[in-house]
């Protein structure tokens, strides 16, 4: 367990050993139901991890998992972060930060200069601390309710640390915040990769539940550059419940 | 020699050229349907739509075997109060966009029919594979159904009114004439063949609705009889659909009596390009054959 409602379900799948952090898998709870997740470590002595928040039915399943237990998984599907080298800024919200700890552990091994700035509600929702801070050159962690780290979220910080430069931004966590951090880091003319999420069902670009103003998450993200996120009205904005109808994020 | 005439007529409605997006396959929202047809397709089909908004099955949706896909989405859709508005945004842009219609009455495929229509639909596409309200089997199984929701449409649309036959009937042909008699335009042949996988580990289902529908090639022989049986049956187009992956496969439905061929889970194995690779494929066939036109292989190989 890495917090009270976060579990690290390890794992072992030949096809993940290769995959990028960024990329998702389908999990399957027979039974139960199949959801999207983002991989939260690769090929560690041969397995794989996803770090998962106990929020329904399936969480609640994958949660009550034994070792030795089997779930179905397919993928990796999508385009992961790139890994580049230089001044490197991630900035993870919530479960979001999943997605960042393998990148930034990623950005270490390649000789990146990493900041990483990582907010959650209060001290229980903050997980992977350890494998943060064994990455990065500099951890900054907010709470909501200032019961770790500085009282805010994890936008408060960056007009200032992005003044100061960087070569990327990485960025994942809720939709809202991942926007802003875009907005800010754009505005200074550096480069975002974001990762964003939505309904996944065929995962393989043809069902058009994950589209965002015509892309496709699952083939053309969930990560997804500046270039694009500057194109996409509904990115930060709306989002398809699983209908398909347009719903206020 | 001048290049080979690509562009089709289909109930009076004319096409840049004979590829389109099957239905059911990305076409949630105008953004991604205008991607779709500037990569090419001559027509775009929306996912079908309803009265009411349904979220669909729960997943798993989909499940790739060896030669297809076998879907259980359940119909998500946001309803056509929804709908029509990308609909419409794609008529303003000039995107030929074909609305695919479903409904457990007659009285709701006329009403979903008419709004697509005035929300600038150029034709709708009846789904039959639904199941008639409060049966099990599915509309398009029963030929005196598929003729008095066909004529309902009819009746309330001026749009040409194309019906999707299913295949798992025995006797295609024969639902194929009640459609005609019902006064449709054209028909669609084929949609997906009830199907199931199972997972041999868990020894579960693996869709959370046990049974869908396969498509891709595993079905493009069985829509090249399809549309061989019922092209001789009716006097209607026929549009063909059913694992068509390369211009060769596009082709060979033609022969059979196809009018123009629908496009879907090719999308998986060659991307978005392929929409431009089969129309390019199509026009080097009728090039290298010495036709002119599409419309000269139609049904060609009947007589043979």
């Amino acid at each position: 367990m890495e917090s009270s409602d976060v579990k690290t379900i390890w794992f072992r799948d030949e096809a993940c050993l290769d995959a990028q952090p960024g990329q998702f898998v389908m999990v399957w709870v027979p039974g139960v139901d199949e959801v999207p997740m983002s991989l939260s470590a690769i090929d560690v002595e041969g397995l794989s991890a996803i770090t998962v928040k106990r929020v329904g039915e399936a969480t609640e399943s994958m949660h009550r998992l034994s070792v030795g237990d089997l779930i179905g998984v397919r993928g990796p599907y999508g385009r992961g972060f790139t890994v580049r080298r230089g001044r490197c800024l991630a900035v993870a919200g919530g479960i979001g930060v999943s997605a960042i700890a393998p990148l930034v552990e990623r950005l270490s091994e390649a000789g990146a200069e990493v900041t990483v700035v990582y907010g959650a509600k209060t001290r229980d929702e903050l997980v992977l601390l350890d494998r943060l801070r064994g990455s990065s050159e500099r951890l900054i962690v907010l709470t909501e309710d200032g019961s770790f780290g500085l009282r805010g979220v994890a936008t408060d910080p960056l007009d200032e640390l992005l003044d100061e430069g960087f070569d990327v931004v990485y960025t994942c966590g809720p939709e809202a915040m991942m926007h802003t951090v875009f907005l800010k880091a754009d505005r200074r003319g550096i480069p975002v990769e974001a990762c964003l999420e939505r309904i996944m069902r065929c995962c393989v670009g043809i069902c058009g539940s994950c589209v965002v103003d015509g892309v496709r998450l699952c083939v053309e993200g969930p990560v997804l550059g500046s270039e694009t996120l500057r194109r996409l009205k509904e990115f930060g904005r709306f989002r398809r419940g699983f209908s398909g109808r347009l719903v206020r994020i | 020699m001048t290049s080979p005439e690509l562009k089709v007529e289909i109930a009076g409605i004319e096409f840049r050229n004979p590829v389109m997006l099957a239905a059911g396959i990305l076409g949630t929202t105008a953004g991604i349907m205008r991607h779709v047809y500037e990569a090419g397709a001559g027509a775009v089909f929306t996912k079908s739509v309803g009265l009411r908004e349904r979220e669909g099955y729960p997943n798993p949706t989909v499940v790739e075997v060896d030669c297809g896909l076998i879907n259980a989405m359940g119909l998500p859709s946001p309803g056509i109060f929804e709908l029509r508005g990308e609909v419409s945004k794609l008529r303003e842009w000039g995107v030929p966009v074909v609305v695919s219609v479903f409904g457990s009455k007659a009285e709701e495929y006329a009403k979903v029919a008419s709004m697509a229509e005035e929300a600038g639909a150029v034709a709708v596409e009846l789904n039959f594979s639904c199941p008639h309200v409060g049966e099990v089997s599915l509309i398009g199984q029963r030929g005196d159904l598929v003729e008095e929701f066909t004529r309902a449409v009819k009746d309330a649309v001026d749009v040409p009114v194309f019906v999707k036959l299913t295949p798992n009937v025995s006797d295609i042909a024969s639902i194929a004439r009640r459609a005609e008699r019902g006064g449709a335009d054209a028909v669609t042949a084929i949609n997906t063949v009830r199907a199931m996988a199972i997972d041999v580990w868990t020894a579960r289902p693996i869709l959370g609705n046990r049974f869908g529908g396969l498509s891709g090639p595993a079905i493009r022989p069985i829509a090249v009889r399809c549309v061989y049986e019922i092209f001789e049956a009716v006097d209607i187009p026929v549009i063909g659909c059913g694992g068509v992956v390369s211009w060769m496969d596009a082709v060979e439905l033609m022969l059979a009596g196809a009018s123009a061929v629908q496009v879907g889970t090719a999308v998986i194995y060659r991307g978005m390009d392929v929409f431009n690779e089969l129309v390019q494929g199509i026009s080097a066939y009728l090039s290298k054959m010495g036709f002119r036109s599409v419309s000269e292989v139609v049904g060609l190989a009947h007589k043979a």
